[in-house]
């Protein structure tokens, strides 16, 4: 078997980091295999494809993707040499290319020594690397369309592309084509799959004056960041405070039946009837009552649905008042600056099940640092501890909450989340776990300058 | 500023900030920061020389047992809005590749990992970073989507290395270089060299060196797989924690009667605290490490004294772990070395009191 080397190459090709010398095709391919089928990323997969064609085929290699909008991305490599380049073309100027527009068009490969390769453009190779002696393009086969074209060429004098070499790439082309292509339509779906879910995660929670919140929310499904288990809150909009000047601000935490994304999208039709139904009513137990009877009307197999609503009143002296309408949910918890844990009891019924519902009222006074947790079933029936077989309870969780007094509530809402994943057993199927505190702003508490809103992405 | 002005200020200020977190003073803390960035510190020395050194403080503090947990988690709330702050006020433009960074699942100790964040953003990376406990899957669903240079991965606790080593290797089947760092994987990495990682390094700034340097490859290697699990010690301990832990429970009973007049809550912390030593134990016999078991040992018994606690509770838990796995010749080594290591910490402890 012939194995061709860049020119100036004798045993070991090094091009970036430490890499196996392959003696032979076989072991050239083998390894593009598996190195191929590691990602879904196309710019990954682009770049692995050209680090190997620099380092066993060609003195320079270049992928240039499919392209979108008249313009296509590329990447470069050059045999012996650290790092790859990257750019963009337009169409126009692929076409000088001897062959590219028909690599990219999908038209089979024609062989190296038909292509011209004194008409190779500039800008094609890297500053200073001197005449091409042969030029080789081939498609990147994929789905049906395309994948790209991988361009290589050789310096003047060095060994041309040989019959075998050419079969050799046309087999390397397949599996990368497949590679991209697949990653092209991984990325396509994961980009629309971002847009619906976008709306389903749970909000930023800051805008609320006299009161602070944080939020915790875990999904059952570790690839997804969405589940059943939702919390939101809603202000009122001028309007509704034209007609109505008591309208409150409200806060919901509450639980669909279900998990994954099924029971996502019915947690996002309740958020959504929340946001539309404070537009018309402002009591919680009303809205609720309302809920309930959009649950019943709706489409949904089983729109079962828990949750505590909340309207949020500024009382005297910094205090705040929460107007709570409970349906079905466990009922919140409340923690005085002292440390005290009071329980709310009662559950009320839950909704979308039954035409009457009696939903459970209570109003809680939140002094300056005190806090109100809502949560979900899911913190509280985790199931693990020491010996592996204990529910955590709402026990455990008091006597947790208990020591969070004088804490910030995002600190709060930190540590009850952490002491609930550590009680968690390894490989156990868990419920979505959501927490949502509810703090009366402490009385030193400033909001400074500045300050922005931790641990998302940017 | 020069530069001997500068440490001196930032001597003077660390009290003061400590001071301030150690009051959940938010807006006290974000203005003694964004004062000395105005004065002309650069970010990146607000962040590795005030905050970074505050919060270890704060650890030490509440190990002291000086600091309740609630003080400690709300000085290290406060630190997470200072970073924020300062984030939001220093702009750089991202010229260098993506990296990720993340910490490992089942670990929450979120702040260092985001000052490596800032820091690496600062120097001209884009960074996107995942926050605390990131679930395996969850991170290499972001791989494939954003395609990053590398992942830096944070472990804090010895407790979570099989995790981080399983999320280590996924990232790497992925073709995605790890870069390891934190105190999880040992002061000197020897962990991370251990478990395959494509690099490790001991702080923020040294992580961001080596990935500017270039250090790690770009695409990683495959690593063969660990000789010393092959008894395994490991697979055997986990698979039967809760029995073990329960037969634990009992022998300690029967060696310690007092226990019988414990209440539930201090079962439920005794429990705890085995379980604790049942998972060091399963880290140290993963990992094959005589001293990520005795220096948890070690620590614990300084925790306990700070609290009371003479190291012979802990001795006994450990005898009563020792007594138990008979068939697991190579935890009882660690096990005995873990009783020698609590011994010695009580006799430094009585010769220190007989200093005073």
């Amino acid at each position: 078997m012939t194995t061709v080397r860049p020119a100036g190459e004798e045993t070991e090709v090094v091009s970036q980091g430490i890499r196996p010398a392959w003696r032979n095709d076989t072991e050239f391919l083998v390894e593009a295999g598996r190195r191929l089928s590691a990602s879904l990323n196309t710019r990954r997969c682009a770049r692995t494809t050209t680090e190997l064609a620099a380092a066993f085929l060609a003195d320079v290699a270049m992928v240039v993707l499919p392209p979108t909008r008249r313009r296509a991305g590329w990447l470069r490599g050059v045999a012996g040499q650290t790092g790859l380049e990257e750019g963009e073309i337009d169409l126009a100027a692929a076409a000088e290319v001897p062959g590219l527009a028909e690599a990219l068009a999908g038209f089979p490969p024609v062989p190296s020594r038909w292509l011209d390769s004194t008409q190779t453009p500039v800008w094609l190779l890297p500053e200073g690397f001197g005449p091409v002696g042969h030029l080789l393009v081939t498609p990147l086969p994929g789905n049906g369309v395309p994948a790209g074209a991988l361009v290589l060429a050789r310096r003047e004098g060095a060994e041309p592309f040989d019959d075998k070499t050419e079969a050799l790439v046309r087999v390397f082309a397949a599996r990368a084509g497949a590679a991209i292509s697949a990653a092209v339509l991984y990325q396509e779906q994961s980009a629309t799959n971002a847009i619906l879910t976008g709306d389903l995660l749970p909000p930023p929670l800051t805008g609320l004056e006299g009161v602070r919140m944080a939020g915790s929310l875990r999904a059952s499904q570790q690839a997804g960041l969405i589940g059943g288990d939702f919390y939101d809150f809603y202000l009122p909009d001028a309007d509704a405070l034209r007609e109505d000047p008591g309208r409150r601000p409200l806060v919901t935490l509450g639980d669909v039946c279900g998990k994954g994304a099924r029971a996502a999208v019915l947690a996002g039709q309740v958020r959504h009837s929340l946001r539309t139904l404070l537009l018309v009513e402002g009591r919680p137990e009303r809205i609720v009552r309302l809920l309930n009877r959009s649950l019943l009307a709706s489409p949904a197999k089983s729109p079962f649905v828990t949750m505590v609503l909340g309207a949020v009143h500024s009382a005297p002296d910094g205090h705040t008042r929460l107007e709570l309408a409970i349906a079905g949910h466990p009922a919140p918890l409340v923690l005085r600056a002292d440390g005290a844990v009071e329980e709310i009891t009662d559950r009320g019924t839950l909704l979308g099940a039954l035409r009457t519902i009696a939903p459970a009222l209570a109003t809680v006074d939140l002094a300056p640092g005190d806090v109100c947790l809502f949560y979900s079933d899911g913190i509280t029936e985790a199931f693990g501890g020491p010996t592996g077989g204990e529910m955590y309870g709402t026990a455990r969780l008091k006597a947790d909450l208990a020591t969070c007094a004088g804490m910030p509530v995002a600190a709060l809402v930190e540590r009850l989340e952490q002491l609930n994943t550590g009680w968690l057993a390894d490989g156990v199927e868990q419920d979505d776990r959501a927490l949502l505190a509810v703090q009366a702003a402490p009385p030193a508490a400033r909001v400074p300058a500045g300050g922005g809103s931790g641990g998302e992405e940017r | 500023m020069n530069k001997l002005a500068l440490a001196h200020d930032l001597e003077a200020a660390a009290e003061q900030y400590l001071e301030r977190i150690g009051h959940a003073d938010e807006f006290g803390a974000v203005d003694l920061a964004l004062n000395l960035l105005d004065d002309g510190v650069p970010a990146e020395t607000l962040l590795l020389d005030l905050i970074a050194p505050a919060q270890r403080r704060v650890g030490e503090l509440w190990a002291a047992n000086r600091w309740s947990v609630a003080r400690e988690h709300g000085a290290t709330a406060v630190s997470d809005r200072v970073v924020a702050a300062i984030a939001s006020r220093v702009r750089s433009e991202p010229v260098l590749g993506r990296v990720v960074v993340a910490c490992t699942d089942g670990e929450y100790h979120a702040l260092s990992t985001r000052l490596l964040a800032e820091v690496l953003r600062l120097r001209g990376w884009r960074v996107d970073f995942l926050g605390a406990s990131v679930p395996g899957t969850h991170l290499i669903t972001h791989l494939h989507q954003k395609g990053p240079d590398a992942v830096a991965l944070s472990c804090t606790l010895p407790t979570r290395l099989p995790r981080a080593h399983a999320t280590l290797t996924a990232c790497q089947a992925v073709g995605v270089p790890v870069l390891a760092g934190g105190p999880g994987f040992g002061s000197d990495g020897r962990l991370a060299r251990l478990l395959g990682a494509d690099g490790w390094a001991p702080s923020a700034d040294a992580a961001a060196d080596h990935l500017q340097a270039g250090g790690l490859p770009s695409s990683p290697a495959s690593m063969d797989a660990m000789a010393h699990l092959a008894d395994e010690e490991y697979t055997q301990l986990v698979r039967r924690r809760p029995a073990i832990l329960t037969g634990a429970m009992d022998a300690l009973a029967d060696a310690y009667p007092p226990m019988a007049l414990y209440d539930e809550r201090q079962m439920e912390s005794t429990a705890e605290d085995m379980a604790h030593v049942a998972d060091f134990l399963a880290a140290a016999l993963y990992v094959d490490d005589v001293a990520v078991f005795t220096d948890f040992v070690t620590w614990t018994c300084g925790v306990l004294q700070a609290r009371g606690v003479p190291p012979e509770a802990l001795v006994r838990g450990l005898r009563v772990f020792r007594d138990q796995l008979r068939e697991f010749p190579r935890a009882r080594r660690l096990l005995a070395e873990g009783i020698r290591s609590a011994h010695a910490a009580e006799t430094d402890d009585a010769d220190w009191e007989n200093e005073r």
